[in-house]
Formats: structure tokens, sequence, C-alpha cells
């Protein structure tokens, strides 16, 4: 069963050769017996899950089963849930329960889905490589049967490495700068990052908000649609959702990629990647192009500047995101503070691990008086620099390919002691968020044993293109279909 | 030296709204602590603002109330800073592109001349909640029903040089919103909060002194009072060669004193940036006409009609203009008791005096606007003295009864004003009166002779036992001892 993707699972589940809770019992066997080597959750809510399950098994006995009753899944532990600890990776929140539910969680929770614990991050979704989780490290599957202890990408190293492991078929994400395509290159598996805007971010929990965007991890591409269909639409408690009618994804999946215009972003296919992970893309592309799809080479000029642009912006907008685990109302307090100055300084002294505090302050440096301007403001306008880039492209293309990451998953601890060498792991993936366009990362092979990410991006609101050329490259391909040992 | 003094104002407006300007909690005052704080206003992780359309409807009418433009699209930034009550760390409010720009207010002056003064902008914002420094055994508690209140903060040019203005326009600020709908402008519960600016400059000179602003006056009277206090304490300063120091100072109202808050160069980098939660926004012409159509009379225009329509003069018409609850109370007194300029002493002197005395705003009057009239017509027509009106006045405010004519029939103060009668008492008292009668008729100096009048007044008014109308009386009196 735990081979089986959430589509197949969910016709198992409707021909009644299995049960919700045996399905749940199933995968918490799993999650119990082999987390212990990836360290990928920080929660997991057996009573929760299989109560869920029994009430899941009623639905669907009672007739009023969606595609989700009953499949179990799991969410990033930045998605509030009622009554369950909800840590964002953080000693900052390590007991908080939110007394409310996410739009995202609700949204599965009326679906009828089975959640089954809360998957490790970087601390507020700061890292790309799941070092900086308060509950220590995720370890990728692949890899650890030569005894490797790789990363396995982050912010949501937890979902990407249980999505491989298969401790579960599909696992909630979020991508502010490339969380979740670049932990789903290095993890093989098959992630989407959605246009902004088109999941509610209620109840997820902000690291920055212009860039932060729930999305969808699983082994297809099929799967995150299921997921998609279930995550997308308008809230009223996000007026930053977008008004604008949810198709259903999975109804186009297998439209012709005949005449599908694809361009190839020369930015990324630069010196910073290397040859055995560019044959995989390209190869990846040939695929497509034995599907009808045309290939042409484009340019994003101002992709150079994303990463500098981002490292302003992001920690901007988190400096004052943080501010509110301040030890007053909930989250953790310092012992004995002498007065409010003491509360303040060593509840996040002590709350908020290394890379948080030096994003935040980056962030407040950056929105200081006297560099506000030289800062903040030259980011945002070249943020529409790149912003029109993504326009111009789409007038000429469908759909933009590249590398998701410049190299496959490395090793743990090889990036920690230099920043700037963790932020360039993200130099592909990081104008997307920028542009606030959608994106996906689907394995595409290969090296040294490892997985290969390819990245798919798309015109805004284009969801339904980028799953339907995802799904038709792995009707032909079987990367995604590759088990770690 | 002579010293020119200079005043801006800055003014919060509590908005009048159900719930608030972020978030689906209620607004109302009073409630036990923390019962009117939802996830969003207790900033819980994930939480979003939502805006409340209501507060930006009040906004555009207070922009249009101050002939105001309103601006098509404001943007909402994150002014950051940390305090407890506090809850985000950072507060929701507008700077760079406000809902409201340039504006100005017309003023009355003492003098009779009429003073304009320019609106910078306003802008909307929510409100912190309270920090509690009592009852807490030296730690504080933290009250977060009033964050997310929605605040207009108006912010003047520095158009005011001397207290009167200055009181002057928040006086007409109070009126406007009040008249709008927007506040309640109960002041003792913050619903207006005014933030005074102040410089000297020697008389005459072009270039403004350095200024300080003295925070968070709830009453006209402080307001005042912290003006003087202000405006003595830097000219002490400056004509002793000193220099003003730019600083924040609180005002202690009980105390007559002020204390320093915070220095410039102590004052927050607040590090303001767009609210990336919230969109920028858009307002079209149909909002704004909509929020046109909604406006009520404004104070400027209802003095004018009671000029008009009630004869009345331009001071009792200002002072009844003003406030529109007043007005409305004025209005409906009015059409039960006909006499304007009656109605109008009236409610300037006992119904205000009793008001004042005991703390009540108009819509605590425990007598109405009907009764207050049917009160007018019985002094008008003669059936009760003014003395008398008085005991009713005093009956109806007690709730004795509700019913004037009850009250006067039940307490005897029906006037006997049948000639016929008093004449016969006059009469009678007179006739017991012959010395002071030959005193009187040989007194030549006429204002001598009127103050004996009064000397027959007390037996004819115990004769009548009280009930004879006065005025009658005096002319019987006059026509019976030969003028």
């Amino acid at each position: 069963m735990h081979n089986k993707s959430v589509a197949e699972l969910s016709r198992e589940l409707e021909s009644g050769k299995v049960s919700s809770v045996e399905l749940a019992q199933q995968f918490l066997d799993r999650i119990k017996q082999q987390d212990g080597q990836f360290n990928s959750f920080i929660s997991v809510t057996e009573d929760q899950a299989l109560t869920d399950a029994k009430a899941a098994d009623e639905q669907r006995a009672a007739g009023n089963a969606t595609p989700w009753t009953g499949i179990p899944f799991a969410h990033k532990d930045i998605f509030c849930t009622s009554g369950v600890r909800t840590t964002c990776g953080s000693r900052m929140l390590e007991n908080f329960v939110p007394p409310y539910n996410a739009t995202v969680t609700e949204n599965f929770r009326k679906a009828g889905a089975v959640c089954l614990g809360k998957t490790n991050m970087d601390e507020f979704a700061m890292g790309s490589s799941n070092e900086s989780s308060h509950f220590g490290p995720v370890t990728n599957p692949w890899g650890l049967s030569k005894g490797e202890k790789r990363v396995p990408g982050g912010s949501s190293g937890g979902s990407a490495a249980a999505v491989a492991a298969r401790l579960v078929p599909a696992a909630t994400a979020t991508d502010t700068g490339g969380s979740i395509r670049q932990p789903a290159a290095l993890c093989g598996v098959t992630g989407l990052k959605p246009t902004y805007g088109r999941v509610s971010r209620y109840g997820m929990i902000a690291f920055a908000s212009s860039l932060d965007q729930g999305g969808a991890m699983a082994r297809t591409a099929e799967d995150n649609a299921l997921m998609l269909n279930v995550m997308a639409g308008f809230d009223p408690k996000d007026s930053t959702s977008v008004d604008r009618a949810v198709p259903d994804y999975t109804a186009t999946l297998n439209e012709p990629l005949k005449g599908l215009r694809i361009g190839l972003p020369k930015e990324y296919f630069s010196d910073q990647l290397s040859p055995a992970m560019e044959e995989q893309v390209r190869s990846a592309v040939k695929e497509y192009e034995k599907l009808g799809a045309t290939v042409q080479e484009v340019s994003l000029p101002n992709a150079k500047l994303a990463i500098a642009a981002y490292y302003v912006i992001a920690p901007a907008e988190a400096s004052a995101n943080l501010s509110r685990f301040d030890g007053v109302r909930y989250g953790y307090r310092c012992e004995d503070p002498k007065d409010l100055m003491d509360l303040y300084t060593r509840t996040r002294a002590e709350g908020f691990g290394t890379e948080v505090k030096r994003r935040i302050l980056v962030g407040t440096y950056a929105l200081s008086a006297g560099y506000f301007d030289a800062y903040y403001l030259k980011a945002q306008k070249v943020r529409r620099l790149i912003q029109q880039d993504f326009i111009n492209a789409f007038k000429e293309v469908d759909v933009l390919m590249s590398p998701t990451t410049p190299s496959p998953a490395f090793a743990q601890g090889e990036k920690t002691s230099d920043p700037v060498t963790m932020y360039l792991e993200d130099i592909f993936t990081i104008a997307v968020n920028l542009a606030g366009v959608p994106a996906m990362s689907v394995p595409a092979g290969f090296v040294d044993g490892l997985p290969v990410g390819l990245q798919i991006i798309g015109n805004y609101f284009d969801e339904a293109r980028l799953l339907n050329a995802a799904h038709q490259f792995q009707q032909v391909t079987d990367w995604h279909q590759r088990e770690p040992q | 030296m002579q010293w020119d003094i200079v005043i801006g104002l800055e003014i919060h407006v509590q908005l009048a709204t159900q719930t608030k300007i972020f978030s689906g909690s209620s607004t109302a005052y009073g409630a036990e602590p923390n019962t009117q704080a939802n996830a969003v206003d207790l900033a819980m992780p994930g939480t979003l603002p939502v805006p409340n359309e209501q507060a930006f409807r009040y906004a555009v009418m207070f922009g249009l109330a101050v002939n105001a433009e309103i601006e098509r699209r404001s943007v909402f930034e994150r002014k950051n800073y940390f305090y407890p009550d506090l809850p985000k760390g950072y507060q929701t409010t507008q700077l760079e592109r406000p809902i409201v720009g340039p504006g100005h207010v017309d003023i009355d002056l003492a003098n009779g001349e009429t003073k304009r003064v320019r609106i910078h902008h306003a802008h909307l914002e929510e409100d912190a909640g309270k920090s509690l420094h009592e009852d807490f055994h030296g730690m504080t508690g933290v009250d977060l029903n009033r964050a997310g209140t929605p605040l207009v903060e108006v912010v003047t040019e520095p158009d005011m040089n001397n207290a009167e203005e200055a009181v002057a326009f928040a006086k007409k600020l109070h009126s406007l919103v009040t008249s709008l709908g927007i506040c309640d402008g109960d002041m003792s519960q913050g619903s207006m909060r005014f933030d005074v600016n102040i410089s000297l400059k020697p008389k005459g000179s072009d270039t403004l002194g350095t200024r300080t602003e003295t925070k968070n006056l709830n009453s006209f009277r402080f307001m005042e009072q912290a003006i003087a206090h202000e405006v003595e304490r830097q000219m002490d300063i400056l004509e002793d060669g000193g220099v003003i120091v730019q600083e924040t100072r609180l005002y202690n109202g009980d105390r007559d004193e002020s204390r320093s808050m915070r220095s410039k160069e102590e004052a927050n980098d607040y590090r303001y940036f767009p609210c990336p939660d919230l969109l920028p926004v858009e307002i079209d012409d149909a909002f704004i006409e909509q929020a046109r159509s909604r406006l009520p009379e404004l104070p400027d225009a209802r003095k004018a009609r009671f000029k008009e329509q009630y004869g009345l003069n331009d001071y009792d018409a200002g002072l009844l203009s003003g406030d529109a609850k007043l007005s409305a109370f004025f209005e409906e007194a009015v059409s039960h008791g006909k006499d304007a300029k009656l109605t109008a002493n009236w409610i300037q002197g006992e119904f205000s005096a009793r008001l004042n005395a005991e703390e009540k705003t108009v819509t605590e009057s425990p007598i109405t606007g009907a009764q207050l009239g049917d009160l007018i017509v019985r002094i008008a027509d003669n059936t009760v003295s003014s003395s008398g009106a008085k005991k009713v006045f005093e009956s109806l405010w007690s709730g004795e009864s509700d019913n004037v004519d009850a009250i006067i029939d039940a307490q005897g103060l029906k006037q006997v004003s049948d000639t016929g009668e008093l004449e016969k008492m006059v009469d009678e008292v007179l006739a017991g009166m012959p010395d002071q009668v030959a005193q009187y008729q040989n007194e030549d100096d006429p204002k001598k002779r009127k103050k004996m009048l009064g000397g027959f007044m007390g037996p004819l008014m115990k004769a009548s036992k009280g009930q004879g109308n006065p005025k009658l009386f005096n002319e019987i009196l006059v026509k019976k001892l030969g003028g």
C-alpha cells in the first residue's frame, strides 16, 4: 500500500479493499518503524488520526466520500491545527497549541483526509537544508543506504523526506523562495508552488507575507492536482487570496502536449550548473520534444538580481512578522524576567535560533531610517523588473523549464557555516516567488544516485497547464516512481 | 519679549463601527478585559487582517465633511515597536498614502471672526490595547478589548495661535464627527484624544521654533490648561536664554504639571513599510458618492438653519447646533414648545446646568425634549411661573412623573391669572398696609417706587398661596397705587 499514490489509494478505499483505519494504521506503523532515521515528523498524532480515519470510514459508508476521504497525509508544521501543537520548527512555539485551524487544514479536514502528524521544517521556514529546525535536522532518504547523511532541502524538508520515504503519500508544504521545489527536487518527489494568492495563507505561520504560498508535495503530478483541488480558492480571511474560479485540476491532466511552447531561460543554464545536472535537465526537455513540445531559449535578464532582492524583502517582512513572538501572550517565555526589556530580549534570544535571528537583524537593518530607500525600496524596484521579465517571457512561451537546484542533495553540515552559500541553493527558484507565478519541481533523473528536479514555471494561475505538463512527463518516465533504498 | 504661539493638533477619533478595523470582534466599550479580542486581535500565529469596509466609509465621510480630497488609492503600513498592548509588535496605520488628503475646517472665534484651520491629512489606523498598571501588585495587566478599534487620526497644519483657537477647533471637530455619526464623541472613554504640538517664535518672525508634543489630552479643559502650561514653560525657558528640546510630553491635568516622555533622540525608529498582508485600498467614485449621500446635516449648515427657521441669534444657534444630540433635543423640544428663544434659554440654563452637575450627556438626560417642550408651552401661556416651572422641571428630572400638566395639578403650581380674583387680593392686601401705601404714593423717585413695589409682592404671593401670576399682580398694583 505504501507505494501507492493518493489517486490509487482513493480507488482502493472506494473499492473497499482497505479501510481508512487500516490505511492510517499501516502508515502510522511505517512512521513509527522508520522515521527514527529521517526525523521527518515533529509530531505524530496517532489517536487523532485513528479517530478521523474511523469517521472517514463512516462518511464513506454513508455515501459521502470525496477523493480525499480516508486518505492519510501530513501537514507541514507551519499550518495551524486546532488542538494540535504547531511549532513552526521553533523553540518559540515548542508548546503552542492553536485554538483554530488554518484554512488549508480546514479544507483537508472537510474533504475527509486523515492527518497523521506534523512534518519537520526549517525554523519559521527559514532555510534550505532543514538544519535550522529546533527539532533537529531531517535526513534525506536518498544516500542513506550508502551511509551518507544528506539534507532533504528546506524549508519543507520534513514533508519531502516523508513523501520520498513513503511514510505518507502526500504532505502540505510552503514555498517562500523555493521551500517546496528545492526539497522536492532533492528528495525526488513532485512539488507545486501555486500562484501567490491561489491558496489561503490564513493560519499558515508567516515568514514573508508577500512571498509565502502554501502548496503540494506528493510523488505524482496527479496527486499534486488532487491536493490543489482541495487547497485552492478565495478565503475571506485572507485579503491577499484571489477571488477566482478554481478549475478541477485533474480534468486537464491528459491533454496532449503537442504545440506546448517551452522556454529555457538562458540565465538558468549558467556556470553555476554542473554539467551532469544540465545533462539530466536537457534530456528531460528532449522528452517533452518527443511529446510534441517546441523549445526555445528565452531570457530573464533581471533573474541574477533575484537573490539580492529576496534577501532584503523577505527578511524585512519577517522582521515585522516575527515581532509578535514576544513572550507576552503565548509561546516561549524566558524564566523570571526582571523587567519588560529583559522579557523581550531573553525570550527572543532564547526562543529563536541563529538563522531566524540573522534574518530579523538583516530585515530590521534594511528597514531602518537612512537605509530604507537603498535597500527596501530598491529591492521592490528590482522585484517589479523581475515580474516584468516573466510577463515578457510568457508572451513567447507557455512554460519555462530549468533545473530546480544547481546541484543534488548535499551533506548535512556542508553549508551551515556559510549562509550565503546556503542562500545560493535557491538561485533558480527565488525569482518565481518575487514574480508570484506558479512553479513545480518534477523528478527528472539522477546524478551520483541522487535525484534531480526539473523546474516548470507557468504564467499566473496557469497551474492546470503545469500539472498537465508534469503528468504527461510522468506517463513516459519513471523517475518519480524510484524509491530510496 | 513678545512671542507668537504656534499650535498644531493631532486628533485620534475612534470610529463607531460595530466591529474592529481588521477583525470581527466587537468594539463596545466597558466589557470585561480581553472578552472582545479574538485570535486576530491577539496576533496569534498565522492570523491575518481583513479590512472593515465601514471604517473606510466613515473615513471618507469625514474627508468629505472637512472639504478634503479622498485618495483613490491608500496604503496601510506597519509601524514597528514593541509594547505589551501592541500584540503584533507593529501598528497597522497609514503614512505615505493616507485615505484623506488636505482639507480645512472653519472655526468661530469669540470676537465674531471666522478662522480657517487647514487639515494636513487624516489616515486610518488601528488602536492599541490598554496596559493596566493598577491592581496587579507591581505587574502590568494587558487588556486587548480596544486593540484593533478603528481610528481616524486627523493632523492639522500649525494654524492655531492660542488655546482659544485650539479648543474651538477641537470642539468643532468633536461636533463634526458626532454629527456625522462616525464617533460617539465620548471623551471620558477615550473616543477622542488630542495631541498638541506647540512652539513659540519671536513675534512676527517667519521661522518656526522648536516644538514639543503634549500627548493624550482627553478633555477640552485639560487641553486648554495644557496649552497654557506648555506656553508658559517654553516662554520661561526662552526668556532665560534656554533652548526648547524637541520632545514628547505628558500633561497631568489634576496637578497642572507636565513631564518629558521621550526626546527626539530617544524616539523609536518605527521602520514603516507597506503591510504585505493588506492590498492597497482602492476607493472609487461610486463609493465616494454613496458616502456623500449618507452625510447628515453638518453643524455649519445646521447653525444657519437654526437662525433662519427658529429666528435664533448667532450665539444661541451656534451653541445649539454644535452637538448633534443636543441639536436633536432642541428640535424635539421646540416642536412641542413652539417658543424657540425660551426653549433655547431653558436648554442652555437649567437643562445644561443639571447635565453638568450630574456629569451626564444629553442622551443620558432623564427628561425628553418633548417633556421640556410641554413645560415651555405652560411657561409661555402663563400657566406656571418661572419658579413653578423649576419645580416642574425637578419633578420631571427625578422621574416623579412624566407629564407636565399632571405635575402642575398635583403640586398646585397653576398660576392664578384671573384678573378679577387678583384685583380682589390686591385690594385686601393694600387695605392692610396703609402706611406703606402712603409712603409709596409720597415717593417721587421712580426707582425707589419700583423698589417699594416689591414690598407688596411678598404678602400678595402669600395671599395667593404662591399661585398668583406675579406679572399681573405687578400690573394691578401699579394701576391701584396710581402709577
